[in-house]
């Protein structure tokens, strides 16, 4: 036990002891000390501004999550089921999937402005295509023998969607979705980089061209814990969804 | 023969319906201009010789992200994947500093690099060597017991048990570790190109927005998804050749 929380919190602790120790006495304008990065963390985000720029960011980037979700594991079981469908569109999916989803934030402020609905939109975007993708493969690789179980007992319609298709697929668009939440904080900063009055992004930006050092530093480590506090989120609701398939493997 | 004719099939209602729809007036043509017109600023472009050295910046920068991240990865990878105590030691870490978004990064990066290559080159690193060093530290663990036995027994050193034992085992993971962080890396170039201002297509797409010049911001952005589909359809391949003797892909050729 000892020995596990050691090697566990070893190397942080020592990885911060020496970032703190090296920077205590730094003169250097743009490293500052990592107790005054610290103090500035404490002062900039625990307060009102954890209302005003943190929370709208997560709720944007919660609901384009929830959208592409929805959106790419329905059309994903359309094309998957179909195979015909599958290699019409495969081509065209493949293409909008190689364009780097943040050159879509200019066409979407054309089309949204720069108000929430742009910033949603571009978090649909970019995560849509991975969980697309995953899912049509993991409707593709589904056991014939269960699809064939299936048929034989006449399971049809919303049941064999719920009991085989999903189910079966669940592991690959678990995949998909990890992959996408990782794409969807990268276009929630970015959005709010590119044009936004409030955000996360935002906050961090004008931190960095007012040259508040400290703070800015400190922006950066609150997007950094808010990428691990999320994976580690995910990776719950991962435990939860797939006990049935880690338990079989 | 249809079934050859299918995909093409989907691309041409793709194109068909790029170029429709702003006619019908669903959305303005201001907005999105009718393919012809993205083709035309195409072509426009294509005789532009800031275009190319656009082109030329990004894959390069590209590369060279792509090229640091995998030499480091690897190295790293099996370096730590090797001795269990460090493997042991690190993996908080490493589980802590993988799903840092690397865009956090983008306000450091202009601060100490400025608007250079370099502080792009800082995001493509950072993003694409977590997912090469993953999968070189999966693969390593996973040599076959009775073929480390065999090495053991048979008396290899430490160099030729990594050249002929390591090596082949995390080979796929390696692959795939490559293949991942090509597509990350690309995002990433284009992404820094496209916030900090580092010159390159990401660059231009700003250029032509802030300039109100929408078909060849859509031009510019079909670009970026054609350097995309390249990338893929080249590390796909090189994936199946690097990998030619692989039980996985033998299957496959057979089939």
């Amino acid at each position: 036990m000892i020995r596990r929380l050691l090697y566990a919190f070893g190397l942080p602790v020592v990885l911060f002891a020496v970032w703190w120790f090296a920077s205590a006495g730094s003169v250097d304008f743009y490293r500052p000390p990592l107790s005054a990065i610290l103090r500035a963390f404490g002062e900039t985000w625990i307060g009102p501004r954890l209302r005003a720029e943190v929370l709208p960011s997560l709720l944007r980037l919660g609901a384009g999550y929830a959208l592409a979700l929805v959106l790419g594991i329905g059309l994903g079981v359309l094309v998957g089921l179909s195979p015909r469908l599958r290699v019409a569109v495969e081509p065209v999916l493949e293409f909008l999937r190689a364009i780097p989803p943040p050159v879509l934030v200019p066409v979407l402020i054309l089309f949204a402005g720069i108000g929430d609905l742009m910033k949603v939109l571009v978090v649909v975007s970019g995560c849509v295509w991975p969980i697309l993708l995953n899912t049509v493969e993991g409707v593709r690789a589904i056991d014939p023998v269960l699809a064939d179980t299936c048929k034989a007992y006449g399971i049809g319609g919303v049941d064999r969607l719920r009991h085989l298709v999903l189910r079966a697929a669940s592991p690959q668009i678990v995949t998909g979705a990890r992959q996408a939440l990782s794409v969807g904080i990268i276009l929630m900063v970015i959005s709010e980089m590119f044009a936004a009055s409030s955000g996360l992004g935002f906050t961090v930006v004008q931190f960095q061209r007012g040259f508040q050092i400290p703070e800015m530093w400190s922006g950066v480590l609150l997007l950094g814990l808010l990428g691990v506090l999320l994976s580690g989120l995910f990776r719950l609701v991962e435990r939860r969804v797939l006990a049935w398939y880690h338990g079989q493997r | 023969m249809i079934r050859r004719l299918l995909p093409l099939s989907g691309l041409a209602a793709f194109a068909l319906l790029l170029e429709i729809v702003p006619r019908t007036g669903v959305v303005s043509a201001l907005y999105l201009p009718p393919l012809h017109r993205i083709v035309g600023a195409l072509g426009r472009e294509a005789r532009r010789a800031a275009f190319w050295s656009a082109l030329g910046d990004t894959v390069q920068t590209w590369l060279l992200g792509l090229a640091i991240a995998v030499g480091a990865g690897v190295v790293a990878g099996v370096a730590v994947g090797s001795v269990p105590l460090l493997r042991a030691a690190t993996a908080s870490t490493v589980e802590f500093l993988r799903p840092i978004p690397s865009v956090a990064l983008i306000p450091l990066a202009v601060l100490l690099y400025g608007t250079g290559r370099t502080a792009t080159l800082l995001l493509v690193v950072y993003a694409s060597f977590w997912q090469v060093l993953v999968q070189v530290l999966q693969g390593v663990t996973d040599v076959d017991p009775v073929a480390r036995d065999t090495a053991r027994s048979y008396g290899l050193g430490r160099l030729a048990r990594i050249r002929w034992l390591v090596w082949p085992t995390t080979l796929p993971y390696a692959v795939t570790g490559v293949r991942l962080a090509a597509a990350v890396a690309l995002i990433l170039t284009v992404t820094g190109e496209l916030v900090i201002g580092t010159p390159g297509l990401g660059k231009e797409i700003a250029l032509a927005q802030s300039g109100g010049a929408v078909p060849e911001m859509y031009a510019l952005i079909m670009v970026t998804g054609l350097v995309g589909v390249v990338a893929n359809v080249v590390t796909r391949d090189a994936e199946r050749r690097a990998l030619a003797w692989h039980p996985a892909f033998r299957k496959e050729v057979a089939a």
